[in-house]
C-alpha cells in the first residue's frame, strides 16, 4: 500500500512538470501581449523595454527561462510578481484560498448531503411520482447555469436587493475568523448555488447505482440473514453503491478550486477565481499561471486522494 | 403439534409476477412436505419455479412486486401470511438459505469475519467479541483451515470452494432447524462440488436440521435426498422418496432428465438423449399437460387434459402419497416405455415398440422457441 501511494505521489509530480511545460508554451511562446511592453506603461522607450527584459529574465533563451521557471517553483514555490501590482504571486493566491476553501467545501457538503438523500429515496422509490418530481427537478438543475441561479437567488432572497429580505447580497464576505456567524449567513446563497448542479448529478448518480447494487446477489443474502431493509439499503446498497461518488467528489471539489469564477463573481467573494477573472482582463499572466497552476495542483493532488481512497474502500483493488 | 408434523409443509403455493408482457406464473400450485433432519431434493430446468417456491419460502419474493397465494407452514405458522417484521425473526435464525454463485453472494467489501458476526448479532444478543469467537468455531465447523486468521480476510481472498463453506457458515450461525440450499455446488468443480456435498450430510447429521436441496443436476440430489420432487413449468409433476424414484420414474420429463446425464458403466456407444425444445413460457403456458409441446409419448388430447398429481396406481404399503405423478399416459403404458428406455432404446423406438401413434405433428414442431421466461432473482 505504501509502495502504491509512493508510486502514485511521484507520478503526481510528473504530471505537474508536464503541466507547466504546458503552462510555459501557453504563456511565453505562444503569442500574447509582450509583457516587457504593458509593464513599460507609457515609458516605452527600447532602452527601457530591453531592461524590463533583462530583468524578467525575458532576453534569456527559451530552455534557460523554462529551467529558471521550473527551479524557482519547485525550490522556492515563487510564482512570480503580479505585473500588474508587483505582489508576490503565491501570497496573492493564499490570501484568497480561505474564501474559496470556504465556498467549495461548504458546498460540497450541501451537495454530498442533498444528493444522497434524495439519491437513495429515489432509488428506493423508483418509478414512484416522489422519485419522477425529484429527478425532474434534478434536470432543471444541472441545466441551470450557475451565475443565472445566483442572480436568482440575489433577486429574491438578497438583504439588499432582494423581494424578500433573508440573506446578506453580493458583495458581504467576511472571513470566518473575523466574523463566524456573518461570515456563515453570507455563504449561504453562494453555497446552494455551487451545491445546487452538482447535488443534482450526485442524486442521479447515486439512485442508478444503488438501483443497480440493489440487484446484487450478496443484497439477497443480507435480506436472507434477517436483516433489517433500512440495514440491508443503508449498509449493504450503500456501501458499495457509494463509490462512484467518491470517485467523482474528489476530481469535483478540486475542478471548483480552481474554476469557480462564476459564483465568486457573481457574489462578489474575494477567492482564487475572481483573482484569476481580475488578471485576465489585465493581462496580469504570473497570476494567471499560477492561479491555474494551482488548479492542476488540486486536480492532480485530488485523484491521488481519491485512488488512495479506492483501495481503501474496495479491497479487491488492494491487492491487485 | 404431532411429532409426524412435517418441519414445512407448502400447500398449493402460487406465485405471479405481473410484468409488462403479462403474468409470470412462476409458481403454479405446488405442494410438499419437509420432515425434521430430512432432506428434499426439488429438481428442475432453470425456469421451472424451484427457485422462486424456496425465495417466497424466506419472503424474498415479496420486495419484487409478487402475487402469492397458497400456504407455507413452518411448524404451524403460515410464513405468507406472516408480517414482513415477523418474517424476519424466522430469516436467517430458523430457516436459512444459502446461494448458487458463492462469490457474488458475499458482500465483496466486508471481511468474512463481519458478515458472519452481523448474521449471528441479527438474532442473538450478543456483544460483538462472543459473536466473533462464534464466527471462528463456525468457520473451523464448515472445515476452513485457520479460521482465527481467514475470518479477517475478505471474500476475494477465499477459493470458491471456501466460500461457499463460508456461506454455510452464515447460514449455519443460528443453528436453523431448515437449510434450503439452491444450487451449492453448480458454481463449483466437481471435486469441491462432492466436498460441499459431503460437507452438508455431515452438518445434517451433527446438527440435526432439514434441507431443501434445489438443483438441476440429479447426481445431487441421488447423493443427498431422501425425498425428490421433480418440477417442470411452476408445477411439481413427480414425487417419490429417492430409492422410488430412481427406481421406477414415471413422468417423461423424469426419464428425460435421467437419460440425459452420462454414466460412467453405460456402454460408449449409448448416446445421451437430450429432451427436445426449451422450457417454455410461463406468461402463455401451453394447454394441457405443460410439457406435451416437448414429450415424445404426446398424444392428441394431451393438449386439452390438465393433469393433477396423482399417487402411482398400485397403493403400496408405505401409503398412497409416497408416489405420485401427473401424467396422462396409462400406467402400465408408462411401466413398458421406462422398461423399453432402461434397455437403452431411444424414445422414438420405445414408443413404436410400445405401440404409441406418433405426436400430432403439429404439435411436435410447435415446440416454444425459447420462451420468455423471465429471469427472477433477487
Amino acid at each position: 500500500m505504501t509502495r502504491y501511494i509512493i508510486r502514485r505521489l511521484l507520478w503526481g509530480v510528473v504530471l505537474l512538470v508536464l503541466v507547466l511545460a504546458l503552462l510555459f508554451v501557453i504563456f511565453r511562446i505562444l503569442p500574447t501581449a509582450d509583457p516587457a511592453k504593458l509593464r513599460a506603461g507609457r515609458l516605452q522607450s527600447p532602452k527601457i523595454i530591453a531592461e524590463i527584459r533583462h530583468d524578467l529574465g525575458l532576453d534569456k533563451s527559451l530552455p534557460a527561462q523554462f529551467w529558471i521557471y521550473i527551479k524557482g517553483i519547485f525550490l522556492h514555490f515563487n510564482l512570480g510578481y503580479s505585473y500588474y501590482s508587483n505582489a508576490p504571486v503565491k501570497e496573492l493566491i493564499f490570501n484568497r484560498l480561505p474564501a474559496t476553501l470556504s465556498l467549495v467545501l461548504g458546498g460540497a457538503i450541501i451537495w454530498l448531503f442533498a444528493g444522497l438523500s434524495v439519491g437513495i429515496i429515489s432509488a428506493r422509490r423508483a418509478g414512484s411520482k416522489l422519485d419522477r418530481a425529484s429527478m425532474g427537478t434534478a434536470l432543471v438543475l444541472v441545466s441551470a447555469p450557475e451565475y443565472w441561479l445566483g442572480l436568482l437567488m440575489l433577486f429574491f432572497f438578497a438583504s439588499d436587493i432582494g423581494k424578500i429580505h433573508v440573506f446578506p447580497g453580493a458583495g458581504s464576505y467576511v472571513g470566518l475568523t473575523a466574523e463566524p456567524a456573518k461570515w456563515f449567513t453570507s455563504m449561504v446563497m453562494p453555497w446552494l448555488v455551487v451545491a445546487a448542479g452538482t447535488a443534482a448529478i450526485y442524486a442521479r448518480l447515486i439512485r442508478g447505482s444503488l438501483i443497480e447494487t440493489m440487484g446484487e446477489d450478496y443484497i439477497r443474502t443480507a435480506r436472507a440473514k434477517g436483516l433489517s431493509e433500512r440495514r440491508v439499503v443503508l449498509r449493504h446498497g450503500l456501501r458499495s453503491a457509494i463509490n462512484p461518488i467518491v470517485t467523482v467528489l474528489g476530481v469535483d471539489i478540486a475542478v471548483l478550486l480552481g474554476s469557480s469564477v462564476l459564483v465568486e463573481t457573481v457574489f462578489d467573494i474575494p477567492g482564487i477565481g475572481r483573482l484569476n477573472y481580475v488578471a485576465i482582463t489585465h493581462s496580469d499572466f504570473p497570476i494567471v499561471q499560477g492561479t491555474v497552476l494551482f488548479a492542476a495542483m488540486f486536480v492532480i493532488l485530488a485523484n491521488i486522494i481519491v485512488d488512495i481512497a479506492y483501495a481503501y474502500l474496495d479491497p479487491r483493488v488492494r491487492y491487485s | 403439534m404431532s411429532a409426524s408434523e412435517p418441519l414445512l409443509r407448502v400447500e398449493d403455493l402460487r406465485v405471479e409476477f405481473p410484468t409488462e408482457d403479462g403474468i409470470v406464473h412462476a409458481v403454479d400450485g405446488v405442494s410438499y412436505e419437509v420432515q425434521r433432519a430430512r432432506t428434499l431434493g426439488i429438481v428442475g430446468e432453470s425456469g421451472s419455479g424451484k427457485t422462486v417456491s424456496s425465495l417466497t419460502t424466506l419472503g424474498l419474493t415479496r420486495t419484487q412486486g409478487a402475487r402469492i397465494s397458497g400456504r407455507i407452514l413452518f411448524e404451524g405458522k403460515d410464513l405468507v401470511a406472516l408480517s414482513e417484521a415477523e418474517l424476519r425473526t424466522i430469516r436467517g435464525n430458523e430457516i436459512a438459505m444459502i446461494f448458487q454463485d458463492p462469490l457474488s453472494s458475499l458482500h465483496p467489501f466486508f471481511k468474512v469475519g463481519a458478515q458472519l458476526i452481523e448474521a449471528v448479532r441479527v438474532h442473538q444478543d450478543v456483544s460483538k467479541d462472543v459473536a466473533r469467537r462464534r464466527a471462528v468455531e463456525l468457520l473451523g465447523l464448515v472445515g476452513i483451515p485457520d479460521p482465527s486468521r481467514r475470518v479477517d480476510e475478505y471474500p476475494h481472498e477465499f477459493s470458491g470452494g471456501m466460500r461457499q463453506r463460508a456461506m454455510i457458515a452464515m447460514a449455519l450461525s443460528n443453528e436453523p432447524k431448515l437449510l434450503i440450499a439452491d444450487e451449492p455446488t453448480t458454481a463449483l468443480d466437481v471435486t469441491v462440488q462432492a466436498q460441499i456435498l459431503a460437507l452438508l450430510e455431515r452438518l445434517q447429521q451433527e446438527l440435526g436440521m432439514a434441507i431443501v436441496m434445489i438443483t438441476h443436476d440429479l447426481g445431487v440430489v441421488a447423493e443427498m435426498a431422501d425425498d425428490i420432487a421433480v418440477m417442470y413449468a411452476g408445477r411439481i409433476i413427480e414425487n417419490a422418496s429417492a430409492e422410488t424414484l430412481f427406481a421406477g420414474p414415471e413422468h417423461p420429463y423424469t426419464w428425460g432428465l435421467l437419460k440425459s446425464i452420462p454414466t460412467l458403466t453405460g456402454s460408449r456407444s449409448q448416446p445421451l438423449v437430450p429432451i427436445s425444445g426449451s422450457p417454455p413460457s410461463l406468461i402463455n403456458p401451453p394447454p394441457g399437460c405443460h410439457f406435451h409441446p416437448r414429450c415424445p409419448y404426446s398424444q392428441p388430447d394431451h393438449a386439452r387434459i390438465d393433469p393433477q398429481l396423482r399417487p402411482v396406481s398400485e397403493a403400496s404399503s408405505e401409503g398412497a402419497s409416497s408416489h405420485q405423478v401427473a401424467c396422462l399416459l396409462e400406467p402400465s403404458v408408462r411401466k413398458r416405455l421406462w422398461a423399453e428406455l432402461s434397455e437403452g432404446k431411444t424414445p422414438e423406438q420405445a414408443r413404436v415398440d410400445v405401440g404409441l401413434p406418433a405426436p400430432p405433428e403439429a404439435l411436435a414442431s410447435a415446440a416454444d422457441p425459447v420462451g420468455d421466461v423471465p429471469e427472477v432473482g433477487l
